[in-house]
């Protein structure tokens, strides 16, 4: 109950901080925010093509971030392994063509989660072989991630006429179905299981309440002989790596069709933020990547029609992060503070 | 010197102080007594600045001073020397004791002056030493040291002989008397009666946070401590052993435990711990380790408890294994969980509400809820954190636990570390009790009393070799033993 309330308080500071900060720079706050509600909540069309559509990779990236940071591992690399998960479902999507739907889908986002947790698999492989500190090698990783997608969509997988620097669009048979009229696909009802099934893993399972051990109490994981805590702790950040694959897979299956630079608009370092907000419960991942999905696309509202940068935003996600280490103490309870120091500093500078 | 007149504190809805009086002469020896959370180690924060009190006063030479910090109080000729070792292991005795000082300047001047100081108050050192490569004797020395650099007059120790075997710990006693002799004061908290009546001049005792006892030691027994600190009507247990217990008769030859040729490296990976380990525990017997910290005790036990691989040599151990490990904050419990939520952590899946890597959370409740009642644990209830728990009761979580899974081997690193009196006595009794049920136990204690008192058979370990000690040894061949091949 108290994570819920200091939950809200972060939202709504950062709300205000952006709307004295909007008065601050000359801008007409009220129309601001009232173009970012429009264009998050403003009609179905708006909730459904725009929010939920947005908030889908937030969760799914928000998801895997809370089983790592529950376990006590640190993956600040799903932005990469977003990458490979969508150029795992992109080059998979591109070859399925004339199967059945069920089929090919299936194929591509496993594809994507095969690739997010191979992405992932190496930062493990150094931390257990060598000791190498996963937030950093997981962090380094994004930028060959974008590096590979910035080569392929310029040479392998470009589209054949050889002029954008994007690839061809997947198979039809490819393509994740829409949900109703509008954007919205069934990515988002894949993401609302992934959040259940979470849940259920945390509160009802040996393996689920072993990871929690693990995050809280390491030594005492292993010294109660019923855990292996290292494995425990690479076991998270391949599930972690798997999540943020297949976010990348549903995003090119879902929305793009196609695999091209900057697909994820820091999907990976907002998917932080999110699992942040939620708590990293299951539950409260779900609702804080819809709130941050609305802020994605109210941002874009907002400079559209009210000329602010829609990066302001960022300014809310700020002090979202800001008030969770507020609420945070340094015995626990959420997240040990040290942790999200370590984690904060480079997000923001490594995309935006 | 220093007075502390009427002192409250309260920590969350626990009063660890109410109204605390105590006073400290120039040229004694001031023994503070007390069961685990009457408040000792708080009233020494206090004075040492380390905590605030509610209410109260400190007064440093008759003269009320509000002690904010523990460098205000090393400014008044207050040092400290804590339960746990603080010096830094990679930095030299030097720089250790410079940083506790607050020198500054070239290292070699320090080194002079650190070994200046250390001669001056006759507790010679190598300044040039690494302090993690000090014996835990010479450790303790440094910590002393520490305490005293800067010109202190007024010595807290907190439990200093806890690690110490029985010479080094009458050696210590002997420089703090002479310290006190030479226009010092030394208060030391212990939890050793003997030891208090021993070394110091004069006694308090508190009990829940108030004094029920102040005046000279002379006039005092054990018994009647033990009485002022346990409280009236409460049943005083006898703990006081002389010698090694005569075998039970219902030992069976039944054998849990057989480990030959054992071989164990030290738990940092450098250097062996444990050499040629040969040791066979019958069912229904209790085996005891005595020794000083750093002998390989540690090792022998975990690897024994399946918690670290021998390097080499022949290990069998019957299972289930019952585990209570030294540490119980960081290795026992995991404090943000609740109290189900900790026993769980130790049950493997075989437990009956563990069902195909399901929890069934309201069983592990239930089954929580009975262990609270079994064991006297003094909780709300099933759904706390560990951490709302006392010391004692977190330790009498973690000894429920690992009996309740019927274990028929059990391993104990001092079990009663830092208890209280009626605390200890309840674990050392489970012990006995599943000893009696027919498992094998093992166990290490700091306190070679309660190795004496509770084991079948003593097994001295000295820099990882083990030797069986004659069956009814006194105290003092024990503790010879203990120290017989240790380089100092």
């Amino acid at each position: 109950m108290i994570r819920i309330g200091w939950a809200v308080l972060a939202g709504a500071a950062g709300l205000a901080i952006l709307a004295l900060g909007l008065e601050a720079a000359g801008y007409d706050s009220s129309s601001a925010l009232t173009a970012l509600w429009n264009g998050a909540f403003g009609s179905w069309y708006a909730f459904t093509s725009a929010t939920l559509v947005r908030s889908v990779p937030l969760i799914l990236i928000g998801l895997g971030i809370a089983i790592a940071f529950r376990a006590g591992v640190f993956n600040i690399g799903a932005e990469g392994q977003f990458y490979a998960g969508a150029i795992a479902a992109t080059w998979v999507g591109l070859h399925v063509a004339g199967r059945p739907a069920a089929l090919a889908i299936a194929m591509v986002l496993s594809a994507s989660v095969l690739a997010g947790a191979a992405w992932v698999a190496v930062p493990v492989w150094l931390k257990l072989r060598f000791g190498v500190i996963e937030v950093i090698s997981t962090l380094l990783l994004n930028f060959v991630a974008e590096s590979l997608v910035s080569l392929l969509v310029q040479g392998p997988l470009q589209e054949p006429t050889g002029i954008y620097p994007q690839s061809d669009a997947i198979a039809e048979a490819a393509r994740l179905p829409l949900l109703a009229a509008g954007r919205l696909h069934a990515g988002f009802l894949l993401a609302c299981a992934g959040a259940l099934v979470l849940w259920y893993l945390f509160s009802r399972t040996v393996w689920g309440f072993r990871l929690r051990a693990v995050g809280l109490g390491p030594r005492a994981a292993e010294v109660s002989g019923q855990i292996d805590s290292p494995r425990m702790g690479a076991v998270a950040l391949l599930c972690s790596g798997c999540l943020a694959g297949l976010a990348g897979g549903v995003e090119v299956s879902g929305v793009s069709y196609a695999l091209f630079q900057n697909l994820s608009p820091g999907y990976g370092f907002t998917g932080i933020a999110v699992a942040l907000l939620g708590g990293l419960h299951p539950l409260g991942v779900l609702l804080s990547g819809i709130f941050m999905g609305a802020l994605e696309a109210g941002a874009g509202a907002m400079q559209r029609d009210a000329g602010v940068p829609s990066v302001a935003v960022y300014v809310v996600e700020a002090v979202i992060i800001m008030v969770v280490l507020l609420a945070t103490t340094p015995k626990g309870g959420w997240i040990p503070v040290r942790v999200i120091r370590r984690i904060r500093p480079a997000a923001p500078k490594a995309h935006r | 010197m220093l007075e502390l007149v009427g002192i409250q504190k309260h920590f969350g809805s626990v009063q660890a102080l109410r109204g605390a009086d105590f006073s400290l002469a120039e040229g004694e020896v001031h023994a503070l007594l007390g069961e685990n959370g009457a408040g000792k180690t708080t009233l020494m924060y206090i004075a040492n600045g380390l905590v605030r009190q509610d209410r109260g006063e400190v007064r440093v030479n008759g003269v009320p001073q509000p002690i904010s910090s523990p460098r205000v109080a090393r400014r008044m000729g207050l040092g400290m020397v804590h339960q746990h070792f603080t010096a830094i292991p990679a930095m030299t005795v030097a720089e250790n004791i410079a940083l506790a000082a607050g020198w500054s300047g070239h290292p070699r001047d320090l080194g002079r002056q650190a070994q200046l100081l250390s001669e001056r108050l006759g507790l010679p050192l190598d300044p040039n030493q690494r302090a993690g490569r000090l014996s835990v004797a010479l450790k303790q020395r440094l910590e002393v040291v520490k305490a005293l650099a800067g010109e202190a007059r007024i010595l807290l120790l907190d439990e200093p002989t806890a690690v110490l075997a029985p010479a080094e710990a009458d050696e210590l006693l002997r420089i703090i008397k002479a310290f006190a002799g030479s226009g010092g004061a030394v208060v030391l908290i212990t939890h050793k009666l003997d030891e208090a009546l021993r070394a110091a001049d004069r006694v308090t005792v508190l009990r829940s946070g108030l004094v029920t006892y102040s005046g000279p030691s002379g006039a005092q027994s054990v018994e009647s401590l033990a009485r002022a600190m346990i409280g009236p009507g409460a049943d005083l247990p006898i703990l006081q052993g002389d010698g090694a217990r005569v075998p039970t008769p219902q030992v069976s030859d039944r054998t849990l435990v057989r480990l030959d040729s054992l071989e164990v490296s030290r738990e940092s990976g450098y250097g062996i711990a444990v050499r040629h380990g040969r040791l066979t525990i019958q069912a229904g017997e209790i085996v005891g380790i005595a020794a000083v910290e750093g002998n390989g005790q540690r090792e022998l036990l975990r690897t024994v408890a399946g918690r670290l691989l021998p390097l080499r040599g022949r290990l069998e151990v019957a299972r289930p294994i019952g585990f209570i490990p030294e540490d119980r904050t960081s290795e026992g419990l995991i404090l943000e969980l609740s109290l189900t939520e900790n026993v769980a952590l130790g049950m493997d899946d075989q437990t009956s509400w563990i069902k195909r890597g399901r929890i069934d959370w309201r069983a592990a409740r239930r089954h929580t809820a009975e262990l609270i009642r079994e064991f006297d644990i003094v909780a709300p209830g099933p759904d706390v954190r560990a951490s709302s728990l006392s010391g004692g009761n977190q330790q009498k979580l973690i000894v429920a636990r690992e009996l309740s899974r019927n274990p028929t081997v059990i391993v104990a690193e001092n079990p009663t570390r830092g208890m209280d009196v009626s605390a200890t006595a309840s674990i050392l009794s489970r012990l006995r009790a599943a000893a009696d049920a027919g498992a094998a136990v093992l166990f290490h204690s700091s306190d070679l009393d309660e190795v004496l008192h509770l084991a079948d058979r003593v097994i001295v370990m000295s820099r990882g070799t083990l030797m069986e000690a004659p069956i009814g040894a006194s105290r003092t061949v024990v503790g010879q033993m203990m120290l017989q091949s240790e380089s100092r």
